[in-house]
């Protein structure tokens, strides 16, 4: 074998090497899924989901953390959204160059690095503790909201920076203010790439677990919650429960309520790509 | 007046993004103060040398070192499994596959981040460790090998993902230059292509080893509780993300030394993530080459 043909064998070596670890990683997906669905689907009924929970497996059900997943969602995105795209459109369109901008800039950075248990940590100290909000849905969902303001914000920015200038320059020229410009032009042509941002952080915050923990949220809350004071727990939690317990019917639970918050994100991020892929056909400025 | 609303405007915009100062801020005087109560009761030298880590016990040791391994343990498996496939999908992605290819197979492998982390900490407990168990009779229920594997599975997407936008970001010239002297696609790739990716692709996995560090559920769930000074994989470990969820579910109370332990653990995990982060954060802004 000359040294070109061995080159070559080589090449092809590497290619099918890659093949491999990318069809693994799809194949590990697929296994897991399907792993889950026949453990849990045969679970999951109309009384599955609206029964509260139980001692005895049989009966208990997931109304409450549903009901939780749904509080906390509502009430992250009501406290996220208008921070996290304000926080992006200043760094964008506003932000003048200097030490507070690069501090802002790499605190940022190193935000979206922090790991979500030490959001708990903040959360368990400011929002139940100092403001006495207790274990409550306020406090899960203020916690929840600075777990994901980094993500929101980089997609922001990055939405706003792909419009292109002219866009801007030719609204001012036409005497447009700067907020003018921005609700007007910017934020009408970023729109799509921002609420995909938002959609992908809003399903990580649902499918948090850590951060509740240590807020103090409860495994067991055998009531809906009715108002954001009020004690609840969510489907990650609710899991984790079940997972902990010895009882083989409990593990059969948690796969049931596995696939209803895998069902949920996974309904997220389907939204999240199509409107991304949406979002660069449509652009052709 | 339509002066003054903009200048209302551009405040309350500038207020929201000094609500991230603030919670970096929060983080730290929080984790300091509460571990400054705690390191008012114990030691720095026995926090950092002491062998044991038993703070619920009647016995009580405040060695951060068996929490230490236990992190550290888990981390080097999940990046053991996450780097090579990690690599190899990117590398197969931004340089051997068709271009409608790449398209799918991103999103798709990216829903692997996706997935809660309590659900793979299911996975690696009912699913991963009885397997694990039919190859290795002696492994324990509990382990650092299968919690570790399954968080390799979970940062793959970190480190494909980055990677492929790293070496897709090298010019296709380069690459062209390196086939005209007759490379093949390997050599080109090992010799031009990865060098002149390098910064992305290091800043990539520093990030996916600090996300490796900070995860939670899945070692919560597979690991174990068992805090000890080892690197058996085989053995039930115990994390300092884990043991801060321990003594969150129990009923320790406030303010006694045993809850600030987990602000003094708190504090380690948020030191060595934030090394880590800004490691990765200084490499991808001062080593990256900008090709005109």
């Amino acid at each position: 074998m000359n040294n070109a043909t061995k080159n070559r064998f080589k090449d092809k070596l590497l290619k099918y090497f890659g093949i491999l670890c990318t069809v693994a990683g799809l194949i590990i997906l697929i296994f897991f899924l399907v792993d889950i669905f026949m453990d849990g689907v045969q679970r999951i009924d109309w009384k599955f989901i609206t029964s509260l929970p139980s001692r005895f497996p049989e009966k208990a059900g997931i109304l409450t953390a549903l009901m939780g997943t749904i509080w906390v969602f509502v009430l992250t995105s009501l406290i996220a959204i208008p921070i996290g795209v304000g926080a992006g459109i200043y760094l964008e369109e506003y932000r003048k160059k200097g030490i507070l901008s690069n501090l802002l800039e790499i605190n940022i950075a190193n935000l979206a690095g922090v790991p979500s248990i030490i959001y708990g940590l903040l959360g368990l100290e400011v929002f139940v503790r100092i403001l006495n909000f207790g274990g409550s849905l306020l406090a899960g969902s203020f916690t929840l909201a600075l777990l994901i303001l980094p993500i929101i914000i980089v997609a922001t920015r990055e939405a706003i920076r792909a419009v292109p200038k002219t866009i801007k320059e030719a609204s001012f020229a036409l005497g447009a203010t700067q907020w003018q410009t921005i609700s007007r032009q910017v934020l009408p042509a970023s729109a799509s790439s921002i609420i995909t941002g938002i959609i992908l952080a809003l399903s990580r915050a649902v499918g948090e677990t850590a951060p509740l923990i240590v807020i103090g949220a409860l495994a067991y809350v055998p009531f809906v919650p009715k108002t954001p004071m009020d004690e609840f727990t969510v489907l990650p939690m609710q899991i984790f429960n079940w997972v902990s317990r010895p009882q083989h019917g409990f593990i059969i639970n948690a796969a049931a309520a596995i696939v209803i918050l895998l069902l949920l994100v996974f309904f997220m991020n389907g939204i999240a790509v199509y409107l991304r892929n949406k979002a660069q056909k449509k652009i052709e400025w | 007046m339509s002066k003054a609303k903009e200048y209302i405007i551009e405040k309350a915009l500038f207020l929201s993004a000094l609500i991230t100062i603030f919670t970096t801020v929060g983080i730290i005087l929080v984790l300091a103060i509460e571990a400054f109560a705690f390191f008012k009761e114990v030691s720095f030298f026995d926090f950092i040398t002491d062998s044991q880590w038993t703070p619920l016990f009647s016995e009580k040791h405040f060695g951060i070192l068996p929490l230490l391994a236990g992190t550290f343990l888990t981390t080097v498996i999940a990046i053991t499994v996450a780097l090579p496939i990690g690599m190899g999908i990117s590398i197969y992605l931004s340089e051997y596959a068709p271009p409608s290819f790449r398209k799918i197979i991103k999103p798709l492998l990216e829903l692997l981040a996706a997935v809660p982390t309590v659900v793979y900490g299911f996975f690696a407990l009912m699913v991963v460790s009885p397997f694990l168990q039919k190859i290795i009779p002696e492994l324990s229920g509990f382990n650092a090998l299968s919690a570790g594997i399954v968080m390799g599975i979970m940062i793959i997407p970190f480190i494909s993902s980055l990677s492929e936008d790293a070496l897709h970001a090298v010019p296709k010239s380069l690459r062209e230059a390196a086939y005209g002297m007759g490379s093949t696609r390997l050599q080109t790739v090992f010799r031009v292509t990865i060098p002149a990716a390098s910064s992305g692709i290091t800043a990539s996995v520093i990030l996916a080893v600090s996300r490796a560090i900070g995860e939670t559920m899945i070692v919560t769930i597979a690991a174990g509780q068992m805090p000890g000074l080892t690197l058996n994989p085989l053995k039930p470990v115990q994390t300092i993300t884990a043991y801060i969820v321990q003594v969150s579910s129990g009923d320790v109370p406030f303010g006694s030394l045993e809850h600030s332990t987990i602000f003094a653990a708190g504090i380690s995990l948020f030191v060595l993530t934030f090394i880590l982060n800004s490691i990765s954060f200084w490499i991808n802004k001062k080593y990256r080459i900008h090709y005109e």
